[in-house]
């Protein structure tokens, strides 16, 4: 129970972040990729912010146990694979096109309209879709 | 608006707290995109109320913070067809990479995860270029 509380309080700060910020604003996000033109500096400040707290809970680590129990998550080997890069690409593609990623996608869903619905939906397909895909794709060239 | 990037550095703040909460409390990176995908794709019903409960936050802090601002312009596209591709390369993509900006970019690049930062690097070059080309190029976003 106390597991679930804690994970509200921090989808409560994800979700008021994201909101205060302008970040479920595609203009502002597409606005900050677009340096060929008006450049929005307003994401690099969002993310310089988010990564300071961050920064902060990561030197608390070290020696110590979540509040909950078990054990804090250990650091990924650095394997960059076909996975991680192809991803990111199209990642990158899509969150330029629409100027929303995951988080600002469903903290936008109260009052975005039907674009951010639609736009959810399609997301989620990917989401459903991805398992398989990979699947295949590490079958005919393993990811490494 | 001139305020807009003290507006981006709290509401930064803000998410890193989020970030720091999840991680700190109950041992988790605060990744959206795995949070939601574990749960459609199955993969992680057994931690569903973890996840609803972080979900459910995300979605209600908008709700209670809205009437504040009176309306919230979101200047999302028209286009259907963007937006269903758009969607659909957000979703394969940050699966296919096992993360997005939240667990990549802010949760990743603060602890100097080497997969954090080339993620980062790679999505946001393909964002720029993306929007370098629909945009400047062929006019459609």
């Amino acid at each position: 129970m106390m597991r679930a509380l804690y994970a509200f309080i921090a989808g409560a700060l994800f979700g008021a972040g994201l909101f205060v910020s302008g970040m479920t604003d595609t203009l502002k996000v597409q606005g900050w990729l677009d340096v060929f033109g008006d450049w929005d500096p307003t994401l690099a400040f969002v993310m310089g912010g988010a990564i300071i707290p961050m920064a902060i809970a990561w030197a608390f680590v070290p020696g110590r146990a979540p509040l909950v129990g078990g054990a804090f998550p250990q650091k990924p080997q650095p394997r960059l694979g076909r996975n991680l890069v192809l991803g990111s690409v199209l990642f990158g593609a899509g969150w330029g096109l629409a100027g929303l990623c995951p988080g600002p996608a469903i903290a936008s869903l109260s009052y975005g309209g039907v674009g951010h619905w639609v736009f959810a939906a399609a997301m989620l397909a990917g989401m459903v879709a991805t398992p398989p895909i990979r699947k295949a794709l590490d079958r005919r060239l393993p990811d490494g | 608006m001139e305020q807009d990037w003290i507006w981006g550095l709290v509401g930064g703040l803000l998410i890193g707290t989020g970030g720091a909460v999840y991680l700190l409390a109950n041992g988790r990176i605060m990744g959206a995109s795995g949070i939601v995908g574990g749960l459609v794709d199955g993969s992680e019903w057994r931690h569903w109320r973890e996840r609803g409960a972080f979900l459910a936050g995300v979605l209600l802090l908008p709700v209670l913070l809205y009437p504040l601002y009176g309306e919230v312009n979101t200047h999302i596209t028209g286009n259907w067809v963007v937006i269903i591709a758009a969607g659909l390369l957000v979703g394969i993509g940050t699966r296919m990479a096992n993360g997005c900006t939240s667990g990549h970019g802010v949760c990743g690049m603060s602890r100097l995860s080497l997969r954090g930062i080339v993620a980062t690097v790679f999505y946001i070059l393909a964002g720029g270029l993306t929007v370098a080309l629909f945009r400047h190029g062929l006019g459609w976003i």
